[in-house]
């Protein structure tokens, strides 16, 4: 297990280093965007409109995150679950997209899509959105501010507390339960 | 007849709501301690250092545990000796609006189909029980929906008994695996009718970490399957480890003799519950 400090955007050279069960510390900006928005933006993409914002080498975290309280660039904001994105992010990852931050499983899609695409899924602590609210220091909505919570936002974060969960070379951090088969 | 005002119960509600979803119950605190200190392996340690960490921040700083700030669901109980001034359901719904609004606690509720955000997190989910007596006892839950979205109903049939139910809740652990935020709360409902079994698996939940069933023979029951789930080593977060599960709460109720039906609802680990009693 390897630790690194990355900054986005990020370069095949950045991913392809990473192996399941690194950990990372991520700076720069990152989009967040969840099931509503991935949904708008695919829809942009099919009538030939650009993304909200510039997919090649970004990452995009799964997050809908409570309001800011005064003082405060964001409220909790912690990963949601992935899977409910796969149907979207192989496309993404087709355009340029680097890297995903969640939490749950990944489809054979997606893990096919990170092998094709060099690109990887990033796990956060679900649960911990107060403690990871710290490391993002400014966020901004950047489109569909009618969606609420699930508004694109651009945030910069400073050392953003990451697991490699899916690799480029098909490693998986997550452990198989331990089903008996009789059970 | 005892009257109780409605602004009474919106006040509360709002507070119920704010406070839930800053502050970790203390059972729930004692339990991630204490997996914390079980556990060996690095990764799960750290999982629970920062779950712990979190908890001290939300605490201190007012933020929320988490920004799934839930689905406001409520178990009601009416006394039958009291009555509500007013709109019983409109107050709690109000004190959701003001609670989300004033608690900077996000809006979940949507439309179902067109997935347009309701924009003050009502329709809350309120069931309500008339009960002896003249008070009202209202208990709020912040359902989360990455761990509402691993729970499951079925209705099996009479001979596959306990190990049948057994294997249903273990798979459907297995099945789930990091996606609800473990480790979980199971609460399980195992009797009455499709929506009932449901019903009660929910309210399982309202239960405390560390109490024992009163039923001996349930609580057996309880300790069997929290010990086959942890078996498993999903582990926080999927990460591996020795803590996949915090607590199995059991809820039976006596169903059709055709039937078994049986509800799974999955509690991910900030599991947010208050009460107050009016």
């Amino acid at each position: 297990m390897s630790e690194y400090n990355l900054q986005t955007p990020l370069t095949d050279e950045d991913v392809v280093q990473l192996r399941a069960g690194d950990v990372v510390r991520l700076s720069g900006v990152i989009y967040s965007a969840r099931d509503a928005a991935h949904k708008r933006i695919i829809e942009l993409l099919d009538k030939g409109e650009e993304s909200p914002f510039p997919l090649e080498g970004a990452v995009v975290y799964y997050v809908g995150p409570t309001p800011a309280p005064p003082g405060r660039a964001i409220g909790a904001a912690g990963p949601t679950t992935s899977y409910r994105m796969d149907t979207y992010a192989p496309r993404l990852h087709s355009l340029g997209l680097k890297a995903s931050i969640g939490k749950g499983k990944r489809n054979d899609d997606v893990k096919a899509a990170l092998k094709q695409y060099k690109a990887v899924y990033f796990g956060a602590t679900g649960g911990a959105g107060a403690l990871l609210s710290q490391c993002i220091e400014q966020s901004k909505v950047i489109a569909f501010d009618e969606l609420g919570p699930e508004a694109v936002r651009a945030m910069k974060v400073k050392n953003f507390p990451l697991l490699v969960v899916n690799d480029c070379h098909g490693g998986e951090l997550y452990v198989k339960p331990k089903l008996d088969p009789d059970v | 007849m005892r009257m109780i005002q409605p602004a009474d119960i919106t006040e509360a509600v709002a507070r119920m709501c704010i406070s839930a979803n800053v502050n970790l119950p203390e059972d729930v605190h004692r339990a991630l301690q204490a997996a914390y200190e079980r556990e060996d392996a690095p990764a799960a340690k750290e999982i629970f250092r920062q779950l712990l960490e979190n908890a001290e921040l939300a605490k201190n700083t007012g933020l929320a545990l988490c920004q799934d700030t839930g689905l406001a669901v409520f178990f009601v109980e009416l006394g039958q000796d009291a009555a509500v001034a007013g709109n019983l359901v409109e107050a709690i719904n109000e004190g959701v609006r003001r609670g989300y609004k004033d608690g900077f606690l996000r809006n979940s509720s949507c439309d179902p189909l067109t997935r347009e955000n309701t924009g003050d997190n009502t329709p809350a989910i309120i069931h309500t029980d008339v009960v002896p007596g003249d008070k009202l006892k209202i208990t709020f839950m912040a359902k989360g929906g990455g761990s509402e979205n691993m729970s499951r109903v079925t209705m099996l049939a009479p001979a596959q008994g306990w190990e049948g139910i057994k294997k249903f809740v273990v798979q459907r652990v297995a099945e789930a695996g990091p996606n609800p935020c473990p480790p979980t709360i199971i609460g399980l409902g195992v009797g009455g009718t499709f929506e009932h079994a449901a019903k009660i698996s929910k309210r399982a939940l309202g239960r405390a970490l560390d109490d024992v069933h009163p039923d001996p023979k349930v609580a057996a029951l309880e300790q069997e399957l929290l010990d086959e789930i942890n078996a498993l080593g999903i582990g926080p977060m999927g990460m591996g480890g020795k803590t996949t599960c915090l607590a199995v709460k059991i809820a039976l109720e006596p169903c059709h003799i055709a039937s078994l039906p049986v509800a799974v609802n999955v509690q991910c680990h900030s599991a947010r519950h208050e009460e107050v009693v009016l």
